[in-house]
Order: C-alpha cells, then sequence, then structure tokens
C-alpha cells in the first residue's frame, strides 16, 4: 500500500482533476524570519542535509555556494542531487539540517516568495515558463512583487534576448527550446535579481543556441549579478566558471576554481570524459 | 408572413429561453473551472454554493421587501444580490480555512479535494435546508414582462406573440457584465495574471514570488460571486429550490467539460451549447414547422425529439459526443 | 491494540447501537436498519472495489442500484399478456431497430475513412434511423401503456421467482458498465466520473418516463417476496402458537419473522461477497490491481493492460452495486424511481467507504453499517436536540417551530460532518487497509 493517505490512488480522471501545472514543491514555511550574520560568500547553501517529504535523504552535508561577480557551477553525474540542491538553497524543499545565507543574512526559514523579495532568481530546469501566456505576460509575471515601474527592466531583456521583443505577444508554449530558455532567463532577470540561480539552462538546445546562451550568461554576470548553475556540460560550463563544485550522491566530490576542476586528473577521468 | 410567424415563435419558445438558461449555466460552469483550474479538483459543493448565496439574497430581498425597498420594475433582488455574494464569499472563505487549506498543505491530490467538497457539499446542503426549508421558494417582484405576447401581437399584428421576461432580459444582461469584468480581470490586472500564471505552473509561480494562498483566495471570491449570481438568476427565472440547485450539478460541469476544463471561454460556449441543445432536443416543434412548411406539409405529430424530462440525458450525450471528437473540450482546457 | 481485536470491537460497537435501538425504541426499527445496513454494506463493498482496488471514481452508483431494482420487476412479475398482444413485439422491433442504428452507426465510423462522405453517410443513418425507430416503438408504447393504465400498463416481467433477480440485478448493471466504461475508460484520457454521473441520471430519467418499461412514477408495487407474507403467518396457528409460546404478539412476531428471514438472506449474500472479495484482495489478480494502482506506469511498462483491468473492476464493482439494489427492491417491494437522488444512493455510499477505509473490504462493511445507522438516526436525534434547545423558548414562537421543523435536515449535515472529521483525523478510515 502507498505510505500517503492522501494519495490519489492511481486515479487520473481528468474530469474531475486537474493534474497539468500542478505544484511539486515542499515550500519551506513562510512564517520564518531571517537575521543578520558574519561573513561567508554573497549566497550559500551551507553543510544541507535533506530530501522530499518524509522521503530518503537526497542530500548530505552539501555545501555549495556563489561570491560576489563570480559564475559557479554545479556538476556531477545523473541522480547527484544538483537540482535538488538548487531547490534546498531555493527553499523549495525542507531541510533537515544545515543552513542558507544570503548577503549576511540567513534566510533558511524564508518561504521561497519572501527569497524572491529578498533578491534571489531561480530559473528551474523543466516546466521553466508559463506556456499559456505570452512572452510578455511571462516577463510580468517575473516581475510580480515590483511595485515599481518595470517597463525599462522589460527593454533591458528585450536588448539582451532580441528575439522575444518580435515574440513577445505570441504564448511562450508555442517558441523553439532555445527561446523558451531565453523567456525563463528572461523571466528571472525581471525581478532585478541580486543571485540568479540556473538549473541547466541549456538542457535540450541545440550546440548553436547552447554556445549563444553561454554568452548571454556571461553577460548577465558581467553586469554584476552572481550566477549559480547547474550543467550538463561541464567541460564548456567549467571553463566560464570562476568556482566549481562537483557532487556525487548528494555529497560534494570536489570543489575549486572552474580551472583546477579541468585540470584535476581525477575529475577529468571520471567526469570530463578523460 | 407565415416565415416570420415561425420564426417569432422559434425565438419565443427556443431561442429566447435557451439564451436565459445558457446565461445561467455558463455563469455556473465558470466558477467551476475556475476551481478547476485553480484549485485543480471539481467542485461537487459548486451547486450548493449557488443555492446558498442566493438563499442569502432571497432571505434580503425579503428583508428589503418587507421594509417596502424596491427597484420599481425591477426586481428586489439585484438590490439584495451584492449581499447574498457577501455571504458566500464570507461562507467559502470560513469553508477553505477550515477544510480546503488543511489538503493543501498536506499536499492531497486533487482527488482527495473531490471527496472533500462532497463532504462540503452534504454540509452546505444540510445547511441552506435548515435555514430557509427544502420547499420552493419565490422571491421575484417587479415587472414581470418586458414584453408580452399579447402586447407584441398587438403591436406588430402577427399572429405569433413574443414575451420576454424580465428576468431572462436581466439574465443575459447580467451575464455580459458579468463576463466581461471576469475576463478584464483575468486579462488585464496583474492579479488576475497571478491567477492564470499559478494554474499553469504553480512551482513557477511560487519562484515568481506569487503568494498561493493569496491567489487560492481571491479565486474563492470570484466563485463566490459568479455562483451566486447564478444561482440568483436561476431562481428569479424558475424558482428557489434547493434541491434543484444539486441537481443543476450535472448541466454545469457538463458545458464546463464540453467547453474544454479549465477554459473560462470554453465555459460559457458550453453553457449555450448544451442550454441550446437541451431546449432544441425537447421542444415540440408542431408549431414552427406549421408556419415554416407549405400548408399540408405539417406533420401531425409534435415533432418532439425527446420528452423533457431527458433533457438531463441530453446535455450528457452531447458531452459524450464532444469528448469523443475533441477530448480536451471545444475550446482546449487548463488555460484560466 | 491488535487489529482483529480493534475490528471485533468495532463491529460490536455497531452491533450494540442496534441491539440498543431495539431496546429503546423497537425491534421492528433495528431490524429494519440491520437489513438497509446490510445492503448499504454490500453497496459500500462494491464502491470499494472500484475506488479501493483500483482508484476509479464512480459518481453513479444510484444507476446501478436503479438496474438492480429494474431486475427485480423484469424477473419477478408476472408477464402482461394483453400488453406483450397489443404491443411487445413493436416495442421488441422498435428497440431492434435503436439497436442496429448505432451498430450501423459504429461500423461506418470504424470502417469508413473520417471524411465528409462518411459525416454524411453518419447523419443519415442516424436520422432515419431514429424517425424509424420512433414510427415503430411510439404506437407500440402507446398500446401497451393503454392497457390498464392503473393497473398495469406495462409490459411486466417474466413470473420468476424473485431470488433470480439478484443475479440478473448484478448482470444488467455489469452491462450498463461494460457500456460506460468501454467509452469512458477507453478515451484518451479518463472520463469516468462524469460518465457515470451523467449515465446515472439518464438510467433514472429513462425508469421514471417509459412507463411500459416499469411504469414510470407510477411505481411497480406488490413485487413477489422470496419471504413468506405477514398475513399469512398470522393466518397460520402453528405460527401464532409458537408466538404465544414466546409471549409474542402475532402480529408483531410475523413482522419479525419476516424482516429476520429477509435479514438471514442478506447476510449470507454479504458473507459470500466479503469473501470473495477478500480472496480477490490478497489474490495475485488483487495484487496486481494494487500494483497499477499505486505505480500504474511502471506495471504498464511490466506489459500490464491497465485499461482492460480497470474496465474488469469497473464492471464486477458495478455488479455487486446492482445486486443489492435488486436486493433492496425486494425488500422494499415496490420499484419507486422518484426515490432515488445522488445524494443518498451515490454519495451516501462514498461516505460509507471513506469513513470505513478506503480499500479495506471489512472497512467498507462497517461504513455500511455505521453510515446507514446515523442516516436513519440522526433524524430523531436531532429532533430531540433541537427540542431540548427549544424548550426555554415561548410556545408558538416561529423560531421554535422552524428549528423543529429544521431538525430533518441535520442528517446531511452530519454525513458531511463525519466525512469531513474522518478524512481529516483518520484519513484512512477507521478499518485501514493493510
Amino acid at each position: 500500500m502507498s505510505s500517503d493517505p492522501y494519495s490519489d490512488r492511481g486515479n487520473a480522471d481528468k474530469s474531475i482533476t486537474n493534474l497539468d501545472g500542478i505544484g511539486s514543491a515542499q515550500p519551506v514555511k513562510g512564517d520564518g524570519s531571517a537575521y543578520p550574520v558574519d561573513g561567508g560568500p554573497f549566497l550559500i547553501g551551507d553543510t544541507m542535509t535533506g530530501g522530499y517529504g518524509a522521503g530518503p535523504d537526497i542530500l548530505h552535508d552539501c555545501t555549495i555556494a556563489v561570491e560576489r561577480g563570480e559564475i559557479a557551477v554545479i556538476v556531477g553525474p545523473n541522480g547527484a542531487g544538483k537540482s535538488t540542491g538548487m531547490k534546498a538553497v531555493f527553499g523549495m524543499l525542507n531541510l533537515r539540517q544545515g543552513h542558507v545565507r544570503l548577503d549576511g543574512e540567513d534566510i533558511t526559514k524564508l518561504s521561497p516568495q519572501a527569497r524572491v523579495a529578498k533578491g534571489m532568481g531561480f530559473v528551474p530546469q523543466t516546466s521553466n515558463i508559463f506556456t499559456s501566456m505570452t512572452v510578455e505576460e511571462n516577463l510580468e509575471m517575473g516581475a510580480f512583487i515590483r511595485k515599481d515601474d518595470i517597463r525599462g527592466t522589460m527593454e533591458q531583456i528585450y536588448d539582451l534576448f532580441p528575439i522575444l521583443r518580435d515574440k513577445r505577444k505570441q504564448p511562450a508554449g508555442e517558441l523553439s527550446g532555445g527561446q523558451r530558455q531565453q523567456v525563463a532567463v528572461g523571466r528571472a532577470l525581471m525581478t532585478k535579481p541580486k543571485v540568479l540561480m540556473l538549473d541547466e539552462p541549456t538542457a535540450g538546445v541545440s550546440p548553436i543556441v547552447m554556445d549563444e546562451l553561454f554568452d548571454r550568461i556571461i553577460e548577465v554576470a558581467r553586469t554584476g549579478i552572481p550566477i549559480l548553475m547547474v550543467e550538463q556540460n561541464a567541460r564548456q560550463a567549467l571553463e566560464i566558471a570562476d568556482k566549481g563544485y562537483v557532487l556525487v550522491q548528494g555529497r560534494n566530490a570536489f570543489t575549486g576554481t572552474g580551472k583546477e576542476l579541468l585540470n584535476d586528473p581525477e575529475v577529468r577521468k571520471s567526469f570530463l570524459g578523460g | 408572413m407565415d416565415l416570420l410567424n415561425a420564426v417569432i415563435a422559434l425565438s419565443n419558445y427556443v431561442i429566447i429561453p435557451a439564451m436565459a438558461y445558457g446565461s445561467q449555466l455558463a455563469l455556473g460552469a465558470l466558477g467551476v473551472t475556475l476551481i478547476y483550474g485553480i484549485l485543480r479538483f471539481s467542485n461537487f459543493a459548486h451547486g450548493d454554493t449557488m443555492a446558498f448565496g442566493a438563499m442569502v439574497t432571497v432571505l434580503v430581498t425579503w428583508g428589503l421587501q418587507s421594509l417596502g425597498v424596491s427597484l420599481g420594475p425591477l426586481p428586489t433582488a439585484l438590490l439584495a444580490l451584492p449581499f447574498g455574494i457577501m455571504g458566500a464569499m464570507a461562507l467559502l472563505l470560513v469553508t477553505d480555512r477550515m477544510v480546503y487549506r488543511f489538503y493543501r498543505e498536506q499536499k492531497a491530490k486533487p482527488v482527495i479535494l473531490v471527496i472533500v467538497s462532497l463532504g462540503v457539499a452534504f454540509i452546505m446542503n444540510g445547511l441552506v435546508r435548515f435555514i430557509i426549508g427544502p420547499d420552493d421558494q419565490k422571491f421575484s417582484d417587479g415587472e414581470r414582462f418586458i414584453i408580452s405576447a399579447r402586447t407584441f401581437k398587438k403591436m406588430t399584428g402577427l399572429e405569433e406573440g413574443l414575451a420576454i421576461k424580465t428576468t431572462q432580459g436581466i439574465t443575459v444582461i447580467t451575464a455580459v457584465i458579468v463576463v466581461a469584468l471576469l475576463f478584464w480581470f483575468l486579462n488585464r490586472t496583474r492579479t488576475g495574471k497571478s491567477m492564470r500564471a499559478y494554474s499553469d505552473n504553480e512551482d513557477l509561480a511560487l519562484l515568481s514570488g506569487i503568494n498561493p494562498e493569496r491567489v487560492v483566495m481571491i479565486t474563492w471570491l470570484l466563485v463566490a460571486a459568479l455562483a451566486t449570481t447564478a444561482g440568483v438568476l436561476y431562481g428569479l427565472d424558475k424558482s428557489f429550490k434547493p434541491f434543484t440547485y444539486f441537481q443543476l450539478l450535472l448541466p454545469i460541469f457538463a458545458s464546463a467539460i464540453v467547453g474544454g476544463l479549465g477554459n473560462p471561454l470554453g465555459a460559457i460556449a458550453g453553457g449555450f451549447v448544451i442550454a441550446f441543445s437541451e431546449v432544441t432536443v425537447t421542444y415540440a416543434w408542431k408549431k414552427v414547422a406549421g408556419y415554416a412548411l407549405p400548408d399540408g406539409w405539417a406533420p401531425d405529430g409534435l415533432i418532439q425529439l425527446l420528452s423533457t424530462d431527458y433533457k438531463l440525458a441530453v446535455s450528457f450525450i452531447i458531452l459524450l459526443v464532444v469528448l469523443l471528437f475533441k477530448p480536451t473540450g471545444l475550446f482546449k482546457g487548463k488555460s484560466v | 491494540m491488535n487489529s482483529a481485536l480493534r475490528n471485533t470491537l468495532l463491529f460490536g460497537i455497531i452491533g450494540v447501537l442496534i441491539a440498543y435501538t431495539g431496546v429503546a425504541q423497537s425491534w421492528n426499527t433495528a431490524l429494519l436498519i440491520l437489513n438497509m445496513g446490510l445492503i448499504s454494506a454490500i453497496m459500500a463493498l462494491g464502491v470499494n472495489l472500484q475506488w479501493g482496488f483500483a482508484g476509479l471514481f464512480n459518481v453513479g452508483i444510484m444507476g446501478f442500484v436503479a438496474l438492480g431494482g429494474l431486475a427485480t420487476v423484469l424477473v419477478s412479475m408476472p408477464p402482461t399478456t394483453e400488453a406483450w398482444a397489443a404491443g411487445g413485439g413493436g416495442i421488441l422491433a422498435g428497440l431492434l431497430m435503436g439497436a442496429m442504428t448505432i451498430a450501423a452507426t459504429v461500423l461506418v465510423i470504424k470502417r469508413m475513412p473520417a471524411s465528409t462522405l462518411r459525416n454524411a453517410i453518419v447523419l443519415a443513418i442516424l436520422i432515419g434511423g431514429f424517425v424509424l425507430y420512433r414510427a415503430i416503438f411510439d404506437p407500440a408504447v402507446e398500446a401497451v401503456e393503454a392497457v390498464n393504465p392503473a393497473g398495469t400498463g406495462y409490459l411486466g416481467g417474466l413470473g420468476l421467482p424473485v431470488i433470480l433477480a439478484w443475479p440478473v440485478g448484478g448482470l444488467l448493471a455489469a452491462g450498463a458498465a461494460w457500456i460506460i466504461g468501454k467509452t469512458a475508460l477507453g478515451l484518451r484520457s479518463d472520463y469516468l466520473a462524469i460518465a457515470t454521473l451523467g449515465i446515472a441520471e439518464i438510467i433514472i430519467a429513462i425508469l421514471k418516463n417509459e412507463d411500459w418499461l416499469s411504469r414510470g412514477v407510477k411505481n411497480v408495487v406488490g413485487l413477489p417476496r422470496p419471504t413468506a407474507f405477514e398475513i399469512d403467518l398470522q393466518n397460520d396457528p402453528s405460527f401464532v402458537d409458537r408466538a404465544a409460546g414466546l409471549g409474542m404478539d402475532p402480529v408483531l412476531a410475523s413482522t419479525l419473522y419476516v424482516k429476520l428471514a429477509y435479514a438471514g438472506l442478506f447476510t449470507a449474500v454479504l458473507v459470500i461477497l466479503l469473501i470473495l472479495a477478500q480472496r480477490a484482495l490478497n489474490s495475485p489478480w488483487g495484487r496486481m490491481m494494487r500494483a497499477i494502482r499505486d505505480n500504474e506506469t511502471a506495471a504498464e511498462a511490466m506489459g500490464k493492460d491497465v485499461t482492460a483491468r480497470h474496465l474488469q473492476v469497473f464492471i464486477l464493482g458495478s455488479a455487486v452495486c446492482g445486486i443489492a439494489g435488486a436486493m433492496m427492491t425486494t425488500l422494499d417491494g415496490q420499484l419507486t424511481p422518484g426515490t432515488y437522488q445522488p445524494l443518498r444512493f451515490t454519495f451516501l455510499i462514498w461516505v460509507m467507504v471513506i469513513v470505513g477505509g478506503s480499500g479495506s473490504n471489512l472497512g467498507a462493511v462497517l461504513g455500511g453499517f455505521l453510515i446507514w445507522f446515523l442516516w436513519v438516526q440522526v433524524e430523531p436525534m436531532g429532533l430531540y436536540l433541537m427540542e431540548l434547545i427549544t424548550s426555554g423558548m415561548a410556545e408558538g414562537s416561529a423560531l421554535k417551530a422552524h428549528l423543529i421543523e429544521s431538525a430533518a435536515h441535520i442528517r446531511l449535515l452530519t454525513m458531511g460532518v463525519v466525512l469531513l472529521l474522518v478524512l481529516r483525523f483518520s484519513p484512512r478510515g477507521l478499518i485501514p487497509e493493510k
């Protein structure tokens, strides 16, 4: 039998239930508050341990961090907990142990919405756009928490991704894979985040589009926004990384600058294909 | 002249009643579709929500009537409607706080919420019957007709009369206003867009800083307004009886599904499709045929395809046909 | 406390509740509750097969129950020979015409490629078939319904023993379930809930309107019984003697005797079905059903035909509801289509299943008894409560009158509250699935 008393017993009846777009996050309850702490990197998930709901732990004392003005990249084999680590940093699952700190504040107890308000932006790996809404509406939703005029920021996004300007009245779900990723990144940039987290932004796009996306990401980083990124294309990602993390089974296996990891024979052998 | 008479008879017995009924179904289906899109379950308590809102309106109407307040030719119930809406809003917010919210926190699957809504339906149904009783209640007043059959005949000299009841007129006009407001809200306002975003992708809405609890709350408020309006209009047009509202659930669900669950435009289209097919299939066409066909051609029978008792069956057969050919409904579902 | 002890205790409590009703109110009432409790338990067992084993959401229980009721009439009532002579052939021919039209439509849709021509042909077949059907059917119906409308006015049944109606009711419900399941489960996405909701309403509409079939809202009364009639017992000297020997009034003794006889029959059916359901649950078939339920994708990957299994369990569950429906109509001695309400015959059964424990057969049985007991007893309890509350109010006050009058509706309220409380605080039900 299933352990969840509120499971659906395999029912997939479309005439009474709507499973499209249903949430899977188990967000941190929002009643906690942030408190100041000293020092440390700009954003850090420190010795995090936890998993989904009552399930087994996926992360074990896992630490990922990014400094101001830098690009940090997380690589590792499938199922290493890379995406889970990102979600944990964003408060999309409850940690059993460990802390998340941002810009001198401990935000472990903040809800995801509160973290957005604190200046964090996150682009998930999949389902990262509102497919039924237009490109422009996607960007508007990105800026949902802002009360000021967002037109300037939207212009900046259109300058960064010119194709989106032409498609702004089209439903985002009708765009190509690469364009969708641009919408996704654009949506996250609309809050004017202090730090941007990207979960495999180049997944499923062609190599040419991938190169272009990397260029854009570097461009964003040059504007001073630190970027924490999970990447499948480890070699290419580590080349642009200031800091690299190799995760294996939810644990930190190797940590160093991008160059160090690229030159580490162990890392090369196991993760970069020689 | 005969053709004109046929058109008038058709309008009188088919088009106008179906327009009014279609508007009521559309408003009901909009509520169902909003909940389906945002809370992700089919609310079996929707009919009873309509009954509750209508009941509050009926009670306030009686109060106003006893105070001598009236709207002249219009039914006093229109004045009481805002109170009914507020009553329904209060009820739904309390229900959400006491019942549904717990299951959201537990991440209960939508089908569990369907079962929960069954329990809520029982309670609301009992509540309404407890307060106002299970019987028919009349609460419409004011002018009965915008135009009566007799005046129409006198005006035009035609054999057939065309009667438009005040309630039918009000129903259609109110429905148009409500639908326009709803679409403006969903497509033009920030809050409305955030509701569509939440329906489209819950997790991403969370990442955009949209507060799910607020979205849910606004949904319930909208649903209360839609359900009460639909319930009051239906009650004015026919009569208020708690049990009929429960039975309205099937045509309302059928409308929402025919149109494409989760799609407001679909809910409206579905409401009219169901209403028109119900009325046309169960209408005795003898009179219209008598006018429209050449002399001597008109058949002897009533030319009624199905007896009126089968109108529920009609909505369902339409539903099945649509699903067989377009599994997502007329308009693609899931895009509140 | 181990589960066996706990379950025994729970059933013990039900027993005590019913026994207490017997002592405090009357044994007649107690036996009425027991008998309908047995039938409710069977219905809940059927729904539990569908929801508990397979996660199928059936909201058309009422329809299957009503079909069982129809079976009782069709099997047990004597045929109306006059009506058969007047229009029996016409009705059969009309129905055959209708069936042929549908078959032809399906054939054309299946055999011809999609095109405007095909649609035109389908439309022509449907319209032509419908006109023909009405032309044959309508006069025959009129003729049948004209035969002694106050007494019969319908074709009657087969005049067979009423007990036979129980399996036939199951078969009838199974047939309907097959049609619904074939259509609703076969669609690209699953639309079972709305399909069952609609079909149930259609079945009731047919029962209410097709007077030639079962007299519609004029009801069929005086159904044959599987047990003795009270009046015969009262006229039987040996029965009267035995009643007197027990110190009982023969009238009371006869009603109790008849009800006990029913209780015996119903218990036998319940026990058989419960044993079958338990064995099914623990058989390889049951394990497979649960595997599909808990992970459909994996089961599909292992080569299980999920749709076929769902169809199977849906038909079985509906058949059980049909049997219960036939039993209920037998107990009532009449078929009254006007009394079929979704709240009572669909949603109340759901409350029984959820309160008892989804996926647990024993739970369904317990839920059936407990909820039925509450359904019957909440009303007098509510009345008592209202009288207590209003005892301080002035005699003849409108509020007092309203409150006492409204006590009847507390029943619905209570069902909702019980369902919500169990879902919230004991979501697995009183006897959780193992």
